[in-house]
């Protein structure tokens, strides 16, 4: 079943033209989708360059779990539309804002609190069609799960946060929703709550979600409600009656934790890394692989920890934001990021800075 | 066959002086030159391509392969990386003028952290040796390819192996977190962990799947599953192929992902049942074969819904395993259609390309009348849960101009399978027996970023050259895998 696909929202050209002409006059361009994650990454430079008119779904398949879309399609239309197949992004993308779209989510790879069961948004990125630094637009990957034809550009492009070029359409691998969903609360302290839900993760437990904000652990079942229920029954704890919300207030930061003006850092651990020794609130996410630290501590001492540990911290926002946001690459991680960026855009246009200063 | 050469290094090369470098780098004997030292390496699990090495060697720490990374900068030689050497497709045929580096000597587990649920591992280390080694904690690696008792985890990574189980459990990309690499600059690049969502690009996806272009991987951090507790395994046959193409629609978009979903038609299911006696319908058009995993009220539950999902499907005969033999029963006639399509006929040829599953009964009528049309048989087996086709073209080499008219009907299929929507490799790799259908599958500005990709990391050209991605003047044939007389160069292992 194909969805309509109206042609004046086909901006490819319009969009390749308007690069063309900025390699021409030099002059670097952010690209800018609905402007939810502005916030993300190092400040932005450069003209900016709107991409939301070109949008809308150019495949959906639901028996093949396919859909295509253009990155300006906003991320809402594209769930309600999968919502009433009874379909999901499996990634569960942050909006971080009701004009959230497709192109934004993917380019910042963030992904929600399904990410360690099911995934992250590159684990469905199956194909790009993209404009490189020179103009030009290429297709890489397509709508099939098992491909291994060509280098894997298309997840490479996933979370580079557009620089190494303006991704045009992104085609999903799409999941069914489960047909039920619990959350289970525990009281435990955050150290407990990190060894048990590690040894749950370890076992077969329709986990899809954890969180733990110092004294209570949550955690979300997902599947039949046969197997629901049985998990349920095993692990006892109390059903938490507004669960979905819970778990929607997490992922967009609305949560009371998130509403303060202290600088927001985002430690990717590994998940059973005990709690760490930083002065500041923690709100434990995933299987204990993302923590959310409020800290004014020096970026220096932050990272120097959460590496010592196995880490990487980034300073998801506040802070100086013409500074280091995402942990700095060692010299020969560096070498190679320049030279993907040169390979992909040599004149240097896309999102200058945005992800490191020299990129 | 296309014998096109692959681009080689000044052919003046003093192999005695060569030979006697790798030496004060290696013990000697681990440093191969002579003619029948060579020979076990002239080729991959693909023999139709077969080429002899100038010399091989087997380095057995991350120093030695450094050593020999910066030999190869100082002599200008290319240096093929070689695991089990099983692939299908000719990513690990050696080069005239080369280097051949088996990794096979790393083969250690060097740890296994049961509460992050991962394990770190030598690239050396056979892909089921991971699961053996993490069973007591209840976990396992979930990537199976068919060759799994024999390739190796560096070979799977350079290859983002699949596998039966991939359509629940994702390719080798979606399975592993941490790669450490050496660049052919013999910098080694430390490429995410046990923390997920590496800063930066993401390069482990770069490099999955890379076919050793873009560095040698020397370690590797996997993530491993929870057993699950339970497993169905069902057959169902169908007396139109349609029917079976329908059913398979139907249980995904009913929001059922089964472990795997396999399908065979009449000439595979014939073969299969002549030679491994699993009780398959030799009367049906197609069969599916069904694993269904998770808990036990759950599965009970699908397994109904699947039946119903066939029977509505006008399935004539659905059969369920009782038991683990009857399990191992039902999947040994898959298991063995290549080996049994191998008895039936001198030759085959078989093809990798991937497709939506919707266009499954459109394009197998074509590779139909394209069968009678080249008076060359088919059998079709299929992952069929994520479009993987498989389709054999028998014909007997002994014959003049049979083995051109199958490679000229295989390049059709592949040509067709990208045509629908889909590709020419779901997961053998192009190697060096794809280059031609790449051209295909991509236009010039693509396979011109990828030559850019490549010398991001390998600006000299001395990694694996010439594989993977063809030069933009190289568009002309197609090939394919061709098996001799059933033979296989590892005939113990199952190919699915």
């Amino acid at each position: 079943m194909n969805a309509p696909v109206n042609d004046l929202n086909d901006h490819s050209e319009v969009l390749r033209h308007r690069v063309t002409e900025a390699i021409g006059t030099h002059t670097p361009l952010c690209i800018c989708g609905g402007g939810s994650k502005a916030f993300y990454g190092r400040r932005a430079e450069g003209t900016p360059l709107s991409v939301t008119e070109h949008r809308g779904v150019i495949n959906h398949e639901p028996t093949e779990l396919i859909l295509t879309a253009r990155c300006g399609t906003p991320l809402s239309e594209i769930e309600s539309l999968l919502g009433r197949h009874e379909q999901m992004l499996p990634f569960e993308p942050p909006h971080f804002g009701p004009q959230a779209t497709l192109g934004g989510a993917v380019a910042c790879g963030l992904s929600g609190p399904r990410r360690p069961w099911s995934g992250a948004v590159r684990d469905y990125v199956l194909g790009i069609r993209c404009i490189n630094g020179k103009g030009e637009i290429l297709a890489f990957g397509g709508e099939v799960v098992k491909n291994v034809a060509g280098f894997d550009a298309s997840r490479l492009m996933t979370g580079a946060l557009g620089t190494l070029g303006i991704i045009l359409d992104i085609s999903l691998k799409i999941l069914p929703r489960p047909r039920e969903e619990r959350t289970l609360a525990f009281e435990m302290d955050a150290a407990r709550a990190i060894e048990q839900l590690n040894q749950w993760a370890a076992s077969a437990l329709p986990l899809s979600a954890a969180s733990h904000d110092g004294a209570r652990l949550c955690i979300r079942l997902s599947g039949a409600p046969a197997a629901v229920a049985s998990a349920h029954k095993r692990l006892g704890g109390e059903t938490l009656p507004d669960g979905g919300r819970h778990w929607e207030d997490l992922r967009e930061h609305r949560h009371d934790f998130f509403q303060e003006d202290e600088p927001l850092w985002r430690l990717a651990l590994p998940p059973a890394t005990p709690p760490l020794p930083i002065n500041g609130e923690c709100l434990m996410e995933w299987d204990g692989g993302q923590r959310w630290v409020k800290t004014a501590l020096q970026a220096g001492i932050v990272r120097e920890i959460t590496a010592r540990h196995g880490g990487h911290a980034t300073l998801f926002r506040g802070g100086d934001r013409a500074g280091d946001i995402f942990h700095p690459l060692p010299p020969a991680m560096a070498t190679i990021h320049k030279n993907l960026k040169l390979a992909f855009d040599p004149h240097g246009i896309f999102n200058p800075g945005r992800l490191y200063a020299e990129l | 066959m296309n014998t096109e050469p692959l681009p080689q290094s000044q052919p003046a090369l003093d192999k005695p002086a060569l030979v006697s470098a790798l030496r004060a780098l290696l013990p000697a004997e681990r440093v191969l030159y002579r003619e029948e030292e060579l020979r076990p390496y002239e080729c991959d699990g693909l023999s139709a391509y077969r080429q002899r090495p100038l010399v091989v060697c087997l380095p057995g720490t991350v120093a030695e392969i450094q050593a020999i990374l910066r030999l190869s900068r100082e002599w200008n030689i290319p240096l093929v990386a070689r695991g089990a050497g099983t692939g299908l497709s000719g990513g690990a045929l050696p080069l005239e003028n080369g280097i051949l580096m088996s990794l096979a000597r790393l083969k250690r587990i060097l740890d296994i952290d049961p509460l992050n649920r991962t394990a770190r591992v030598e690239p050396g280390v056979r892909n089921i040796a991971i699961s053996q080694a993490v069973a007591a904690h209840g976990l396992y690696y979930a990537p199976d390819p068919s060759s799994q008792i024999a390739c190796t985890i560096g070979g799977n990574v350079a290859e983002n192996s699949g596998g039966v189980h991939c359509l629940k459990y994702g390719l080798t990309v979606h399975n592993i977190l941490g790669l450490k690499v050496l660049t052919a600059a013999g910098e080694i690049l430390e490429i995410g962990g046990q923390a997920p969502d590496s800063p930066g690009y993401d390069l482990l996806a770069l490099l999955t799947g890379s076919e050793g272009l873009l560095g040698i991987i020397v370690e590797i951090t996997v993530r491993l599953l929870p057993r699950p507790e339970q497993v169905e395994v069902m057959l169902a046959a169908f007396s139109s192929i349609e029917d079976a193409a329908n059913a398979v629609g139907e249980t995904i978009g009913a929001g059922i992902i089964p472990a795997g979903l396999e399908f065979m038609d009449n000439a595979a299911i014939r073969a299969a049942e002549d030679y491994a006696h699993a009780g398959y319908p030799r009367d049906a058009a197609a069969i599916l074969l069904c694993e269904l995993d998770g808990n036990e009220t759950e599965i009970a539950e699908q397994v109904r819904q699947v039946a119903q999902i066939f029977r509505k499907n006008h399935a004539g005969h659905i059969t369920r395993a009782a038991n683990e033999e009857e399990k191992q029963r039902l999947w040994a006639g898959r298991k063995a259609a290549f080996p049994a399509v191998g008895r039936i006929s001198p030759d085959y040829y078989c093809m990798d390309g991937t497709i939506p599953r919707h266009r499954l009964p459109e394009v197998l009528g074509q590779i139909g009348r394209w069968s009678e049309e080249y008076q060359l048989q088919v059998a079709n087996v299929f992952h069929a849960g994520d479009g993987n086709l498989h389709p054999l073209i028998l014909y007997d080499a002994n014959q003049p101009g049979a083995l051109e008219r199958a490679e000229e009907f295989g390049g059709r299929i592949l040509e067709l399978c990208v045509q629908v929507g889909g590709t020419i490799t779901g997961e053998h790799g192009v190697g060096t027996e794809k280059l031609d259908q790449m051209c295909v599958q991509f236009g010039a500005q693509e396979l011109a970023q990828f030559h850019l990709v490549k010398d991001a990391f390998d600006p000299a050209g001395l990694l694996n050259p010439g594989k993977a991605v063809p030069t933009l003047h190289r568009c002309a044939e197609f090939g394919a895998m061709h098996v001799h007389g059933g033979k296989l160069p590892f005939p113990h292992l199952e190919r699915f």
